[in-house]
């Protein structure tokens, strides 16, 4: 099963409650996913400078860790919720950021990282997992979702969604794919790594790999509908925006809603039935194999 | 639980639980008409239903809305959910804006109208229904339909009628592509004179009958092939 949701900000007043908007959408979707839940959320970035969201950073290595990022950058800012932080530096201190994490060993890691995604996930119930982190507190413009009934890797968090593989980027997958360790082997000779056997990882890496090579979100979405061979709907995310697609038999749901203040994306209509408006919402289903594409002017 | 709102009586699912609804629809004593408020997508809505009620849906329905239903006539006011009347016996359905895939999924009997569209698969494995779609159907549609009618008065998606039985299609709009051995045939006056009152029945006035071709089986699979039958 697994739910997926969506939400991207049109009027920019909404901004202060998509944190709260998704919480309740992901909520909704428990009984899609009860095992465990995440999300991306996009905002805040500041010209020049990278977010990145880190797990593993536990309350005994805070004090070293934080005096080792700050003697790299003297500007690095520190966010803690719950297991996870989010470091915000100038660019320019990323690599040798990078770099200080790889020398924590495998417990340490980046999960995400790019001008305003920040990317939180755990196992639990989502309605816990997102108390855990204070997503009904987060504003921002956009926010992808997703809750989790494991089939193809455990319940840990690092299989749970979303995955987060290229520079503000990052995938949630309803469905299963049946070609992911072939395709895992032919990304990794390419020079990927990944952190999981969870086949939805593939799925993020092959866009990210796309993507790396100049491809646009379409064209590597289309791509995809070759390439990857299985069960999927799909919500990417990128900086500016989000994008949908359903494979060619289209048995994992998808309904969209769009209002002149949003553009949201669930897998069942009840996770709209909280926001504002909905009663006047254009409700679609999105059509299989057809990329759908939100973007904010850059 | 159910105040009475002019001549129906109310049952809002802010206040009771889907369980509390089904059971009150359900019992052998139940008459007259019904309003369920604040559907807000959830499932499972108005099923399992025996009794000739009429029920009006004021919003969203999630998935399976109607389904098993015998005798009773449903309304839903807004889209539906997958699954939409699946294995109805009798009575009727009716959508007022889309359904998602699996519209009439194994119904044996009954009316279900879709006045939007209708998602992938509808009719899937249908076997009494009648269906008639006011706008258009997504792929796969009427797949191994053994019995029934489907009306389409839009287009019809990829592989219409795939591994079709005695099931009849008719299509006012454009198919984009047949499914294995559904092929298209001439239309009869028995054929014509059903679509008419199947139109009719679903109150569709602005299409005429004559403007839609008929689908049905060319027999050709495996099962139809009477050189296989000594396999049983």
């Amino acid at each position: 099963m697994c739910g997926i949701v969506g939400l991207f900000l049109k009027n920019p007043a909404l901004q202060p409650q998509l944190g709260a908007l998704t919480a309740q959408m992901l909520k909704t979707m428990t009984e899609r996913g009860p095992d465990s839940a995440g999300f991306a959320i996009y905002g805040g970035g500041a010209h020049g400078r990278t977010k990145m969201t880190l797990r593993g950073v536990t309350e005994a290595l805070r004090p070293d860790f934080e005096k080792s990022v700050l003697s790299l950058s003297d500007s690095a800012t520190f966010s803690y919720r719950d297991d996870h932080l989010v470091v915000s530096c100038p660019d320019d201190a990323v690599s040798a950021i990078r770099e200080l994490v790889a020398g924590y060993g495998s417990d340490v890691r980046i999960v995400s990282s790019g001008d305003s995604i920040e990317l939180y996930k755990g196992v639990g119930l989502p309605e816990d997992v997102a108390a855990r982190f204070q997503l009904a507190e987060m504003s921002g413009t956009h926010a992808i979702g997703h809750t989790r009934m494991a089939t193809e890797s455990a319940v840990t968090t690092a299989g749970a969604h979303p995955f987060s593989t290229g520079p503000d980027q990052c995938l949630v997958h309803n469905g299963s794919l049946s070609n992911h360790n072939t395709l895992r082997r032919q990304l990794v000779r390419d020079g990927l790594s990944f952190e999981t056997e969870n086949d939805s990882e593939v799925a993020a890496g092959y866009l990210s790999w796309r993507l790396s090579r100049g491809e646009r979100l379409d064209e590597a979405l289309t791509a995809s509908l070759s390439d990857l061979d299985g069960f999927y709907t799909f919500v990417v995310g990128t900086r500016d925006g989000f994008a949908v697609l359903r494979d060619p038999v289209a048995c994992k749901p998808a309904v969209m809603a769009e209002t002149d203040d949003y553009v949201a994306f669930a897998s069942e209509y009840r996770a709209f039935a909280g926001l504002p408006g909905i009663e006047s919402a254009t409700v679609f289903e999105p059509e299989p194999q057809r990329v759908y594409h939100w973007e904010h002017a850059a | 639980m159910s105040a009475t709102l002019s001549n129906h009586q109310a049952i809002d699912l802010r206040e009771s639980t889907i369980r509390e609804l089904n059971a009150v629809l359900q019992s052998e004593d139940v008459t007259g008409s019904w309003l369920v408020s604040h559907p807000e997508g959830r499932h499972s809505i108005a099923v399992g239903l025996t009794a000739p009620i009429d029920i009006i849906i004021d919003g969203q329905a999630g998935y399976y809305a109607g389904g098993m239903n015998q005798h009773a006539n449903l309304v839903i006011k807004g889209n539906a959910g997958p699954g939409v009347a699946e294995n109805m016996m009798s009575g009727s359905v009716r959508i007022e804006g889309n359904a998602s895939m699996a519209a009439g999924a194994t119904a044996h009997g009954g009316l279900l109208v879709i006045e939007g569209d209708a998602g992938a698969r509808c009719g899937i494995s249908m076997k009494g229904v009648n269906i008639v779609v006011r706008g258009s159907v997504g792929h796969m549609s009427a797949f191994m339909a053994q019995s029934g009618n489907l009306v389409v008065c839009g287009d019809a998606g990829d592989a219409l009628g795939d591994s079709l039985y005695e099931a009849r299609i008719f299509v006012r709009g454009t198919v984009k592509s047949l499914g294995a051995d559904c092929e298209e045939k001439d239309m009869s006056a028995e054929d014509l004179q059903i679509l008419r009152g199947l139109l009719e029945e679903a109150g569709i006035t602005e299409y005429s009958a004559e403007h839609f071709r008929c689908y049905g089986s060319a027999r050709r699979l495996y099962n139809f092939h009477v050189d296989n039958a000594a396999a049983y």
